[in-house]
């Protein structure tokens, strides 16, 4: 099916929302995410833009515009300030719950340049059923994962 | 206390990593850059237990993995996964899962197949019941 065939059974069963566009994870400070997700990454700046009340931060893998992640900065006013230092915490802990998960078509080597970058690794490259994977801490205590997965069965 | 739990977050992500290395207490602390009394404590206070219960826990779970996915013999993966002697790997697993390792084998089928980062997650045996 392509993208069209996809959308019009979607819409057939009453469902018309089509894509994942944007997701959120929280960062402590919105400089450091950008040098790690896009000096050390490899992402690219989607959007860089002070807003006023917040700096809107969103970067893509290149080539993939259609697909941003938000590097949010949490605090006021949209959190107030105990709430926000619970976030801060939280995330420092590794317990705040961001999550990414990008594929690459050579984890080995993935792996050896980001090694080569002083990313911290927690996770080896290991060989899954599903393909081979390691994973990545950003500097704040998000998750990211890499795989090269095997093409589905 | 950012600072202290991404220290304390860091010394936990090296056990994941590297869980069958004789990780010690001043290894640990000097990853967190804390004295290894202050490094004990804290974490304690971060992730509710202590880092020693973390380490068996982590190994343990490795174990339970091994123990379903391969016909490896449980002296082998007792060494695998960072025991340093049988007993001590047998003692400790009945104490967290409840049923030895051989019986554990006998009863547990292989998981599905999700990503091992949460297999990881929430097949590891709870220390809070």
């Amino acid at each position: 099916m392509d993208k069209q065939q996809v959308r019009a059974t979607l819409y057939g069963r009453g469902m018309t929302m089509n894509a994942i566009s944007r997701s959120q994870i929280y960062v402590l400070d919105q400089d450091e995410a950008l040098d790690f997700y896009v000096n050390k990454l490899g992402m690219e700046v989607n959007t860089d833009q002070d807003l006023g009340f917040m700096r809107w931060l969103t970067v893509n893998l290149p080539g993939d515009p259609e697909r941003e992640i938000l590097l949010e900065k949490p605090g006021p006013p949209a959190l107030d300030p105990a709430t926000a230092e619970q976030v801060r915490e939280l995330l420092a802990k590794g317990a705040l719950g961001g999550y990414l998960f990008m594929t690459t078509d050579d984890a080995r080597k993935t792996h050896e340049d980001l090694v080569a970058k002083g990313v911290e690794i927690i996770d080896e490259p290991t060989e899954r059923p599903y393909g081979i994977d390691f994973g990545i801490r950003d500097p704040f205590g998000n998750k990211i994962r890499v795989g090269q997965m095997f093409p589905r069965a | 206390m950012e600072e202290s739990n991404r220290a304390m977050l860091r010394a936990r992500d090296a056990m994941d990593r590297a869980y069958a290395e004789p990780l010690d207490i001043p290894a640990l602390a000097r990853i967190a850059h804390v004295s290894e009394a202050h490094f004990i404590r804290t974490f304690r206070a971060t992730f509710g237990e202590t880092p020693h219960r973390y380490l068996q826990r982590r190994r343990v779970e490795r174990a339970m993995t091994l123990l379903v996915e391969t016909d490896r013999d449980v002296t082998d993966i007792c060494y695998a996964v960072g025991f340093g002697s049988l007993g001590t790997f047998s003692r400790t697993f009945r104490q967290i899962v409840g049923d030895s390792p051989s019986d554990f084998r006998r009863r547990r089928a292989a998981p599905a197949n999700v990503p091992s980062c949460f297999t990881k997650a929430w097949t590891r045996p709870s220390s809070f019941g």
